[in-house]
Formats: C-alpha cells, sequence, structure tokens
C-alpha cells in the first residue's frame, strides 16, 4: 500500500518544481542561520539566489562527516534551541559522535517518511509492529517507533537485547511485521531454533532490515530462516535516519528515495563529479525541509547507484541500488573507480562463486595491473581442468563488463586469502605511488 | 561398475603434491593412480585411493577442496592398437574422453586405463558390447 500516493507518485515535472521550491528555501535559512553553510557559500562566490535550477545545486560546496565534526554539538542546528525537541547522535567509533537535532516538525516528517517506509514494506494499520531496533541515541528504534503510531499500526517497543525474551514475546503477542538490523534477525533464528521456537509457526510477514549494508545472499537467508519477505530501509541520522528510503515488498529491487524530501545525487569520490543515472559512486543528500538539522550535499561515503525507470509499484521515485559498500575503500585503477564490493557482487551474481575473494593492484612499468584472486571451494571445483579455466574467464568478462577494468583472475586453494580476525584482506595494493 | 575418483585442487607452487601424499600417506590411504592436470597457475590432480571416504575426510580436514567423480576402469589389451581399438570404438559410439590415465597394476596380461566420460552409462554399456572388461571399484582394489 502506497502510505502517501499524492507524493509518492507525484510525476516527476511536479516533483522538480517542489524539490527547486524547497531547496530554494533550504539554501536560504541555512545561509543566513549557520555560519559553516554561509562561509561554504562565500568560499565558493554564490548567494543561495544563485540557485536558480537543480541543476545550479552542483555548484555548491560539499559538506563531510568531518565539517559535522568540527561543529560539534550544536554548531550546525539552524534554529534556536527553543524550538529543537529531539537531540540524536550517531555512534562516535572513530572519533566524535555527530549530533542531530529535530524541530516538532521535523519529527512530524520523520513520522510520515517511515509510516511511508512501513508501509511500502508491507505494513498496514492492522499489523503488529515488533520493533527490535535500538531505542535511544541511534535513530533506528524511535525512528520505527513514531513510524509505526504514525501508520496506524501496533508497536511493539522491544528494542535491541534480552534475545530470549524477544521469542517469547514473538509468541505469545503474534507480531506480523519484524523490525530489526539483518544480523539481528538471523540472531533471533538462530536463538529461537535453540529454544525450539519455529519461526515457521510465528505470524511474520514482512521484515524491514537496515542500518547496516546487507547482501542479496543474506537476504535469501533471512527469508528462508524466518519465513517472511525481508525489505531494504535506508537512511542516516546526518539526514534525518531510517526513512530516507525504502524498498517496496513488490519489486526489492532497489530503494525508492523520499525525493520531495532529500535531492539525491552520485558523485565520483574522486573528483566530486556528478554522475549519471546507472553510474556507481557516492550517494550525496541535500535535506529541503529539515528545519533544524539541514544538510546541504552531505557526502554519506556510502556506494550506490541511481535508477530512474518506472517500478512495478506505482511509485515515481527514484530508485538508488542497495548500498554495497564505503567509499574509504575504493581503489582508482588505470582511471577507473574500482570498489571491492562491486567485485563481490560480480562474483554473488555467478552462480556458485565463492565470495572469497581479494584483489591484488600492482604498478608494472607505468601500467595498473588488477588480480583478482578467488578462492576455489566445493561449489566451483571440477575434475576438469577447461571448466576451471572457463570459470576464470567468465569471472574475468563480467569484471572487465560491470566496472569496465580488466582483471586477471587467479584460482587459489582454500584458505589462501589471507584473515585479520576472521575477516579476509580484501585489497592489497603494491604499487608505489 | 564404475570406480570412484577424488580430485584435488592445487596451486602450483612446490610442494603442494607432496603435501596431498603425506595428509593419505598419515591417513592410512593407498595411492592406486595419480595423474595431475595443470596450467600455469592451478593444477588437479586426480587419484585412485585404496579407500576414497577415508582420503576425502583427511584431505578436507587439512584444507583442501576435493572433489569426487566417477570414471571407468577398463582393460586395454597390452599390445599395438589396443588403445586405439577403445578409442575408435567410442568416437564412433559419438562419447567423448574429457582425459584419461594409466593405473599402476596390469589386470592378468592387460593394463588398466582410466576414463573420464561425458555420458558415462552410455560409454559404459558401448565398451561391454564390444566385449572390453570394465572393472568396478571392489575388484579394483584388488588388482
Ligand atoms: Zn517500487
Amino acid at each position: 500500500m502506497i502510505f502517501d500516493i499524492e507524493f509518492e507518485t507525484m510525476p516527476r515535472e511536479a516533483l522538480e518544481s517542489i524539490q527547486l521550491r524547497r531547496l530554494q528555501a533550504t539554501l536560504e535559512r541555512a545561509y543566513a542561520t549557520v555560519p559553516f553553510y554561509r562561509k561554504q557559500f562565500e568560499k565558493a562566490g554564490l548567494k543561495p539566489g544563485d540557485i536558480r535550477s537543480l541543476k545550479d545545486l552542483h555548484q555548491v560546496p560539499f559538506t563531510t562527516k568531518q565539517d559535522l565534526r568540527d561543529n560539534y554539538p550544536f554548531g550546525m542546528f539552524a534554529v534556536p534551541m527553543d524550538n529543537v525537541v529531539r537531540i540524536h547522535a550517531s555512534s562516535g567509533t572513530t572519533g566524535q559522535p555527530t549530533v542531530v537535532g529535530y524541530t516538532a516538525r521535523d519529527v512530524n516528517t520523520w513520522a510520515t517518511l517511515m509510516a511511508r517506509s512501513l508501509s511500502a514494506g508491507g505494513a498496514t494499520r492492522g499489523d503488529i509492529i515488533h520493533n527490535a531496533y535500538g531505542y535511544g541515541l541511534f535513530t533506528g528504534g524511535l525512528g520505527v517507533h513514531y513510524g509505526a503510531e504514525k501508520l496506524g499500526a501496533s508497536v511493539i517497543p522491544v528494542s535491541g537485547g534480552n534475545t530470549k525474551r524477544q521469542i517469547v514475546i514473538m509468541r505469545d503477542f503474534g507480531p506480523t511485521i519484524l523490525t530489526a538490523t539483518p544480523s539481528y534477525a538471523l540472531h533471533l533464528a538462530e536463538v529461537a531454533e535453540e529454544m525450539g521456537v519455529s519461526f515457521r509457526d510465528l505470524k511474520f510477514k514482512y521484515g524491514i532490515f537496515g542500518a547496516e549494508p546487507w547482501s542479496e545472499k543474506m537476504r535469501d537467508e533471512i527469508e528462508r530462516k524466518l519465513g517472511l519477505v525481508a525489505v531494504d530501509i535506508y537512511g542516516l541520522s546526518e539526514v534525518i535516519g531510517p526513512g530516507v528510503a525504502i524498498e517496496c515488498h513488490e519489486a526489492k529491487k532497489g530503494l525508492h528515495i523520499f525525493e520531495d524530501h532529500f535531492i539525491p545525487e552520485i558523485i565520483d569520490p574522486a573528483t566530486g563529479d556528478v554522475l549519471p543515472y546507472g553510474q556507481t559512486g557516492e550517494l550525496v543528500f541535500t535535506s529541503v525541509t529539515k528545519e533544524a538539522f539541514p544538510v546541504i550535499r552531505y557526502r554519506t561515503r556510502d556506494i550506490s547507484a541511481l535508477h530512474a525507470e518506472p517500478c512495478i509499484c506505482g511509485r515515481t521515485l527514484v530508485r538508488m541500488d542497495k548500498v554495497s559498500g564505503r567509499t574509504d575503500d575504493m581503489l582508482i585503477i588505470r582511471g577507473v573507480n574500482v570498489f571491492p564490493s562491486q567485485i563481490e557482487s560480480v562474483l554473488m551474481e555467478m552462480e556458485g562463486v565463492s565470495p572469497h575473494y581479494q584483489l591484488v593492484v600492482d604498478r608494472e612499468g607505468n601500467l595498473d595491473t588488477l588480480t583478482v584472486r578467488v578462492e576455489v571451494d566445493e561449489h566451483v571445483f571440477s575434475d576438469e581442468v577447461k571448466r576451471l579455466q572457463d570459470l576464470e574467464r567468465r569471472i574475468s568478462k563480467n569484471i572487465k563488463e560491470y566496472l569496465g577494468v580488466s582483471a586477471k583472475v587467479k584460482l587459489v586453494e582454500p584458505k589462501a586469502i589471507a584473515r585479520s580476525e576472521g575477516k579476509a584482506i580484501r585489497v592489497i595494493d603494491n604499487r608505489k605511488l | 561398475m564404475w570406480v570412484k575418483q577424488i580430485s584435488v585442487f592445487l596451486e602450483n607452487k612446490s610442494g603442494r603434491i607432496a603435501e596431498v601424499t603425506k595428509t593419505l600417506s598419515e591417513a592410512g590411504v593407498n595411492i592406486r593412480a595419480l595423474a595431475m592436470a595443470d596450467t600455469a597457475d592451478f593444477g588437479v590432480l586426480r587419484l585412485i585411493v585404496d579407500n576414497t571416504l577415508k582420503a576425502e575426510e583427511a584431505l578436507k580436514a587439512n584444507g583442501f577442496t576435493v572433489g569426487k567423480t566417477d570414471v571407468v576402469a577398463a582393460e586395454v589389451e597390452d599390445r599395438p592398437g589396443g588403445l586405439h581399438r577403445i578409442l575408435t570404438l567410442l568416437h564412433e559410439g559419438h562419447i567423448n574422453v574429457e582425459y584419461m590415465y594409466a593405473f599402476v597394476q596390469q589386470s592378468g596380461d592387460n593394463a588398466v586405463m582410466i576414463f573420464r566420460f561425458d555420458q558415462i552409462e552410455k560409454a559404459v554399456a558401448l565398451l561391454r558390447q564390444n566385449g572390453v572388461t570394465v572393472i568396478d571399484d571392489d575388484r579394483i582394489n584388488q588388482l
């Protein structure tokens, strides 16, 4: 079901005119109230009034995570604290956390976006939502909670942890929708099995999972073990929290971005150039309705691509690919940006290929060479040499096709790829630059 | 009717075959036949052993990628043209030989060859119709 039929199925032209009007208002306000944004405009020799079309946004400087940190804690707020009703913060695993604020209207906007998201993921007002996202400074728990209430569904604010009690609640209350991180969803399945509770006997129909990257393979596993339809939700606290984009359960192919509130761009992380639809790069967001914490061309460091093709669900909003990695891992090989996660996608798509791989980059003379080492497991092994050689050729061909870079593929024995604390070392760059 | 072959994926690094034979000898497994097919980067070691199950377990426990394939052991007359006759039969029967190698022991006066076919049942039927002796798993262990 589409929660907000007017905005979610709006013709492109109408949507873009709303975006432009809201963008101009946001830029005016940010310029007037946030010293950081005023300086950014001045640095670029711009005034908010210079932005006359959506394309003009490309001239505005980017905002980075570091910029947010530099303005810790409230330096990026665009309203007086009197008008701030909620504060969240991202976990500061590396360095300072980033702090975000919401006005009453922002909280309401966010709740609407989450109601849209839950609805796209299969929830209706008749559903019971088991919300296992953490409640607290993290935006996951409260984000889903407010959205569920806005939708009119019943929400169980179970939060994370105390997994055994969660299984008992699932059995006794009969929730129909599960919201959690994908890894916690699998943990729930494991604990349920230990307790002798079968997910098949529970009432779940849909699961809405996010807050960490997950693969199609993991989706298959979750759907199989939990007996529900699993969709991906995307968001980050700097932009608003969960509810920036959502997969519709009809297509499960890319996440619809709520463009009436956020303008997405894909850029080349090395040059900052805006890339056309279909190309992979770094996701950048500009909020156009937020009051307390507007973000202008915020670099997420998440790798994705945008697709404008119409969707079977009826939504006209662009779709972003499932986030496949972080820009921090990017390699530039002969001028082509290569993300290890793209190689992983290529391998995943080829049936049976082991996901254990490693990229080795060398420089021979002035030429960069890429070797992809792939561990041979029992699924791909054959007693016939020609089949193995054929596998190497097919992987190489697919990498060339999808990434535009030539790679030599080398099959290696299991465990040949060095692991560090159980995780494979994905990249070895031998270039002396 | 046919024989179980074990194959092992190996990188082309010195000492890897020795690792396999060491693993098998420590597990008390006898190697009856062995052939290596390799490229510049990797190879596939094919083995006929007296205890396939034990061999497979020992190799897997030592981190090797192991495959199991059905192959055919056939007697080849130990005289000029003996092998040629069999290959001609197969060719005329439109059966591909993916690869073949010699078994160490003889069967009486005859040599024994190991064949890997694309259509194993058809191949065995054809060989038998033409009087070629096909040796099964039990008997090959007694050679
Ligand atoms: Zn859709």
